[in-house]
């Protein structure tokens, strides 16, 4: 009888947590029914997508989704930002493997495309049969194709190179502040920009400096290099690239030659070293332009300028997908088609000045009238445009970013702000990428 | 406790056996009677029913979700550190056996790591514990608006972690900082604290003793209170003054207390994540360029969602779970041997 009476007990606790259970389970699932009626119906009968992105893309800025769904009564459109693209990644990341949870268009960076590509192409739908491919340049699109022909993202925006300095502080140093004289002085090769740099630091305006890091110089390099960190078949190369090799020297120059603010880009002091004019000139992609504006605020109006830079080059620049684990993948890529046509890809870089993948938007792109103003009246639209169509085809690895990441933020940096030898940074960073890669 | 349990069984036992043997009558005897012990009523069931499952209904909540999101995730996270996971690749896992451990064990970053969270746990702790305990002392004294005082100590606790680094590293920061600025005026020529070895390390504990010791300032402090004041004034008769009470009747009192913040504080220490990881800014993760403030926990993360090796990730968590239960253990010596020696 003692056992029946324990066995009563322990069914009643079973029963227990069993009740609890369910209703935990009926809580959730009660929520999920409620999302979905919500994207299904809710709205008044609109059909809901949701667009992932990170940063500012400049769709919602540009009032692309406004337009869209005054085009489409029927739709209406929710963007998700995640701010950094390093929790950003990730996040989709387990959300396309678990199949749920991902939102009905997915922003992907570039440094991210090739492991999209490589190792999630199946949770992506194939876009490449709805659009007229050849309206993108052609690096650009092949890499969001996989192997046997997959596109499973568009390109959105890419990220040309130019140079952008403060004109006011090269003509207290003496120095030449005419853009294309200027460009003819480094054309070609980042060597002559650091020269250019040393000349600046013989007679810089006390408390600035040439440029804002070392690692902005190699990010720029390296754009231009069709040799990165893995060859054309995906083996990684990064130890024996050309391309690694020349931006490492560059950097290296500018590391230990005093004349960096040795900031981190993308770091609180760097927007400070902006709004102080710390620094004369930074690299600065096309999607930059906007970032320069906010960042330097009224102080810096009509102070900057922009000069092409050394080489052509591209540094970022993102892509959007539509998951299949979306419930609206029709709706999703008609938007996802819209967005990235050269138009509104016009339309996005009026707003934010982020550069189009789509060259038959180049005839008239109009940046914004205050942007123009803000940089000099640089022909901004030239310049960029004259890097896009010479950038070269580049390889991009599974793992390029936080191979990326080892060279920049552990190699460049320790010469750079611990005094540490090149030999030692490139040992350091060598450390590093063996940890990355698990070897 | 098996006694009682078993006399209260007995009688539920024998009243039990009684109607199996007749039935009819027994029951209807015992009904018209004392209708609420009748074992077999429904209503009596129910009642005997609600006195023991219900306190297992009670505690029910927390064991669900401990076994949702504590439980499951760690054993889940012991199988992921068997495997060969990449976070780009959750459904090829490929047996590893033990190689992540013995990779990790190998690995000059886990051991700069685990030196780094036991050397920025100590200069965290140590001060901030002893710091906690003299304003305690002072809090304890008659003072006016003490209450004002009190809730300002708890302030920085109420600030978010983001909030206070972002602050701290701006204060920090190597040029144009109020830290540097303000050593400049004692000749201290500027320190880049993010990137120097012990500058890094002492920045990162500055904000974890910011923002903890008014926390533990007023655990002190409650215990203080609970001290009884003829200790004190039989002291001054004897003619201690301030401190020698301090030393001689308040550390003893607060011995247990200062025990478990001890334990508490090394806890935290031992996870210690949020405040190196904002500090750090950009890829903060890595801890530094030369990882000089790179903890446990921001390798775990770096491997795991900056590199995306998820089994060499979990093997880091499991690692650190198991340092957890041998600093519990220490502990668990320590009070033991406190408690013989009272």
């Amino acid at each position: 009888m003692r056992t029946s009476t324990r066995r009563s007990r322990r069914l009643a606790a079973i029963a227990a947590v069993a009740a609890m259970t369910a209703g935990l389970l009926a809580g959730c699932s009660k929520d999920s029914n409620d999302g979905t009626s919500d994207s299904n119906g809710g709205g008044g009968g609109k059909t809901q997508l949701t667009i992932g992105t990170f940063g500012v893309f400049g769709y919602k800025q540009a009032g692309l989704y406004d337009e869209y769904m005054k085009l489409h009564p029927n739709i209406s459109i929710k963007e998700n930002v995640t701010t950094r693209t390093d929790v950003y990644w990730p996040k989709t990341l387990t959300r396309l493997q678990a199949g749920s949870g991902t939102d009905d268009i997915q922003a992907i960076e570039v440094g991210n495309i090739t492991e999209a590509v490589q190792t999630q192409a199946d949770k992506f739908v194939d876009l490449g049969k709805d659009v007229d491919k050849s309206q993108w340049l052609p690096w650009k699109t092949a890499q969001g194709t996989t192997k046997d022909g997959k596109t499973i993202a568009l390109g959105t925006d890419i990220g040309p190179m130019a140079i952008c300095y403060r004109k006011d502080l090269f003509a207290k140093a003496g120095l030449e502040t005419d853009r294309t004289k200027l460009a003819a002085q480094w054309k070609g090769d980042w060597a002559k920009y650091v020269a250019v740099g040393k000349d600046y630091m013989k007679k810089a305006p006390s408390g600035t400096k040439f440029v804002d890091s070392a690692s902005s110089v190699y990010n720029a390099a390296l754009g231009g290099e069709s040799q990165r960190y893995y060859d054309k078949d995906g083996n990684v190369i990064w130890d024996k690239s050309t391309g690694v090799k020349k931006s490492w020297n560059a950097a290296m120059e500018v590391a230990t030659s005093n004349m960096s603010a040795k900031l981190k880009q993308f770091d609180p002091t760097w927007d400070q070293g902006f709004a102080k004019g710390s620094f004369a000139t930074v690299a600065c992609p096309a999607w930059m332009i906007g970032y320069i504006e906010q960042k330097s605020g009224d102080s810096g109006k009509g102070k900057w300028d922009v000069a092409a830079a050394p080489t052509a080059a591209n540094w970022g620049g993102s892509f959007i997908g539509v998951p299949t684990a979306g419930k609206h993948q029709k709706e999703a890529v008609a938007l996802a088609k819209w967005l990235t046509a050269p138009e509104q890809q016009a339309k996005v870089f009026a707003k934010q000045a982020s550069f189009p993948s789509t060259p038959s938007a180049y005839a008239n792109l109009t940046p914004a009238a205050d942007t123009t103003a803000y940089f000099s009246n640089a022909p901004i639209t030239q310049i960029f445009g004259d890097s896009a169509k010479t950038i070269p085809v580049q390889y991009f690895g599974t793992k390029d970013q936080p191979i990326g990441t080892a060279i920049t933020d552990v190699g460049i940096l320790q010469v750079e702000q611990k005094g540490k030898t090149p030999a030692q940074g490139w040992d350091a960073a060598k450390a590093e990428i063996k940890d990355v890669l698990g070897q | 406790m098996t006694s009682p349990k078993q006399a209260l069984a007995q009688p539920a036992t024998s009243a039990d056996a009684a109607p199996g043997s007749q039935p009819g009558a027994a029951r209807g005897a015992q009904g018209r009677g004392r209708p609420a012990q009748d074992p077999g009523s429904w209503r009596s069931r129910l009642y005997r029913w609600d006195m023991k499952a219900s306190p297992y209904a009670f505690i029910a909540p927390f064991f669900i979700i401990f076994g949702a999101f504590g439980l499951f995730p760690l054993l889940y996270t012991a199988w992921y550190s068997l495997h060969n996971v990449q976070l780009s690749g959750l459904d090829h896992q490929t047996w590893a056996g033990l190689d992540n451990y013995k990779n990790l064990l190998s690995s000059e970053f886990f051991w700069n790591a685990l030196e780094n969270t036991f050397s920025i746990g100590v200069i965290s702790t140590v001060p901030q514990l002893l710091m906690a305990l003299g304003i305690a002392h002072l809090l304890n004294y008659r003072l006016r608006g003490s209450t004002v005082w009190r809730v300002v100590m708890l302030t920085p606790y109420a600030t978010s972690v983001a909030a206070a680094t972002l602050v701290f590293t701006l204060l920090y920061s190597w040029d144009g900082g109020m830290v540097n600025w303000l050593l400049h005026f004692v000749g201290v020529h500027p320190i880049n604290w993010r990137e120097s070895d012990w500058g890094s390390q002492f920045a990162v504990s500055s904000i974890v003793i910011w923002r903890w010791t008014g926390y533990n300032a007023l655990i002190y402090l409650a215990a203080m209170q609970a001290i009884p004041t003829d200790l004190y004034e039989s002291a001054a008769l004897d003619g201690a003054g301030r401190w020698q009470q301090f030393r001689h009747v308040t550390i003893p009192m607060l011995r247990p207390t200062i025990l478990f913040t001890v334990v508490v504080s090394t806890i935290g220490a031992t996870q210690l994540f949020g405040e190196p990881l904002l500090f750090g800014g950009v890829s903060g993760s890595k801890g530094g360029s030369a990882h000089q403030y790179q903890t446990l926990g921001l390798y775990m993360y770096d491997q795991g969602w900056g590199i995306g090796n998820l089994g060499k990730a979990s093997a880091i968590a499991w690692t650190m779970f198991l340092i957890l239960l041998i600093i519990a253990a220490i502990n668990l010596l320590i009070t033991r041997r406190l408690r013989k020696s009272q």
